[in-house]
């Protein structure tokens, strides 16, 4: 299908909005009624058709407002994009990865020539025309990593593993959920984890590792986490905080509904052929709980969830004073009907609400 | 004095340990304030001999005990920062083998343990001994300006003037913890502060 691109915006008036096909595809996080941290992994290979698990690096209606969005950051705090000196073999990685990736996957948008070290890249969306040799510096107009993830959707963490650890040395973190690549560049897993509470004592961190450790190249993984945002925010960073933390004391019964968003990542994970460093895209999926409410099953279940999460939780992830008021609104589309188990709406199955 | 037990709280704050004299070509030893006292413990004069010690005595008198101590190269410096280039010149013109002890607050362990490890030392090189102020080095993730010895929480950012509180949050490489604006979500509600540690 032709992408129909969105001219919205994620800041100040906040234009940002899904579309039918966006919603439908949106992925949603919560396969049960009940929410835990896990470690839930699974291979990155695909999913259904249409689905943003279909692609390796999923291409949707926010593109080109998201890469605007992204690059007016950086125009405000370039330290959001970084890379220790040691990072520029696994910036090339990345750069060969998402550009093969994407001229393969979406071949009327993206296109990759390359003779030799000779490359030409062409990314009609954008309107982006560049030739340049590969492993060649000074033939871009940005370091590699940066190059490639301004025209990339998505935070991107390029991890260094060394000791059995990994070390968060570089990455392009514009639209993170409150953490700060400034701060934590040079960290190793468990350092840059410290202030997450809960997932240390159940050992989740150490699994996790493990498993990242084992990543094998063409055998990328993934795993959804989640977040609550007021207002279609990209930049929930911790530099801006005290400009936008305001907003979440603006919700209201009456705009709840559109104000309130549900913010997802699709975290994943590709080993790089060269410099075997470990690439952490961690994409940003937005919805409000209007939206959200037009599928039975999930209204059902975000309901039941959010009710049922630990205190902990709920303060970590910023909405502890806000949840009160989500309940009142969740709870109106909760009828007390079985779910049925997974994460897709099953709108050809599900009930309809019952009140 | 005894020793500040540090509670076990933060997976990204290092461990601080307990100095000993380890065998070796050459020692440098970097303090502040009542770190003299650690230095003072385990020095004896054939140690001494092959030591340079860097000070910074911030208003404590333990300076003329070290200088007494005969080490090979004394310096007492005024503040970190006025002996950071001091630092890095010992660092980059270093034997293999230098043995590095560091001891006082945790600012100044963190920033010379920063300092030494860009200087290529591995952290098995790298003791360090906790003594003195318990106060941190905070950086501002706002405008990112470090306010030194910060032993209250909430504080005021030395530079932006935000209420930030103390985030339990160390990086290394800045040798800070982390400051975040307490009241963005209510400006104005500020708790009163309370020592760090409380």
């Amino acid at each position: 299908m032709t992408i129909q691109f969105n001219d919205e915006t994620f800041r100040d008036d906040y234009t940002f909005k899904n579309s039918d096909w966006a919603i439908e595809r949106f992925p949603f996080p919560f396969h049960e009624d009940s929410y835990m941290y896990s470690v839930n992994m699974e291979q990155h290979r695909g999913g259904p058709e249409g689905s943003i698990y279909e692609k390796r690096f999923d291409v949707d209606e926010h593109y080109l407002s998201e890469m605007r969005d992204r690059a007016q950051v950086l125009a405000d705090d370039p330290l959001r994009c970084q890379s220790l000196p040691h990072m520029t073999l696994a910036g090339w990685d990345l750069l060969e990865l998402i550009m093969v990736s994407k001229s393969e996957d979406y071949p009327d948008l993206f296109e990759l020539h390359r003779d030799g070290d000779k490359w030409h890249w062409i990314n009609k969306p954008m309107g982006i025309d560049q030739k340049f040799t590969f492993m060649d510096e000074s033939t871009l107009p940005y370091g590699p990593m940066e190059y490639i993830t301004r025209q990339a959707q998505g935070d991107f963490a390029v991890l260094d593993q060394r000791e059995e650890n990994l070390w968060m040395d570089a990455g392009m973190i514009t639209t993170q959920a409150d953490w700060s690549l400034d701060f934590d560049i040079g960290m190793n897993f468990f350092e840059w984890h410290a202030p997450v509470p809960l997932a240390h004592e159940k050992g989740i961190f150490i699994r996790a590792l493990k498993f990242l450790l084992n990543v094998q190249q063409g055998a990328p993984a993934r795993r959804l986490n989640w977040t609550m945002t007021v207002n279609p925010l990209l930049d929930t960073s911790p530099e801006n905080y005290h400009k936008w933390g305001v907003q979440k004391t603006e919700l209201t019964p009456e705009n709840i509904g559109r104000k309130q968003h549900l913010r997802v990542e699709l975290q994943t994970f590709f080993r790089l052929p060269r410099s075997n460093a470990l690439v952490f895209p961690i994409r940003c999926y937005l919805c409000s709980f209007e939206d959200l409410m037009t599928k039975p099953k999930w209204g059902r279940r975000l309901h039941r969830v959010i009710r049922d999460l630990p205190d902990e939780l709920a303060t970590y992830k910023g909405f502890i004073d806000n949840r009160p008021m989500m309940l009142d609104y969740l709870s109106q589309f909760d009828d007390g009907l079985p779910t049925s188990p997974g994460v897709f709406p099953d709108l050809d199955t599900e009930p309809p609400l019952q009140k | 004095m005894s020793k500040f037990e540090f509670p076990p709280s933060i997976t990204s704050r290092p461990v601080y340990g307990t100095l000993e004299a380890r065998p070796g070509k050459s020692h440098l030893m970097i303090a502040d304030g009542e770190g003299a006292e650690a230095i003072l413990r385990i020095a004896t004069p054939e140690l001494m001999a092959k030591t340079h010690i860097i000070y910074i005595p911030r208003g404590t008198d333990y300076a003329d005990k070290l200088r007494a101590l005969n080490p090979a190269q004394f310096y007492e410096g005024p503040s970190y920062a006025a002996s950071a280039r001091r630092i890095d010149h010992v660092l980059e013109n270093a034997h293999m083998g230098m043995q590095i002890y560091l001891t006082g607050t945790e600012g100044l362990m963190g920033q010379a343990e920063t300092q030494a490890m860009n200087a290529g030392f591995p952290q098995g090189a790298i003791q360090t001994e906790h003594r003195g102020s318990i106060g941190r080095r905070m950086q501002c993730v706002h405008c990112k300006g470090i306010t030194e010895d910060v032993e209250i929480d909430p504080f005021v950012c030395s530079h932006c003037g935000l209420n930030l509180f103390v985030r339990d949050h160390y990086s290394r490489r800045l040798a800070a913890y982390q400051g975040v604006c307490i009241d963005a979500e209510d400006p104005g509600n500020v708790p009163p502060s309370k020592g760090i540690y409380e």
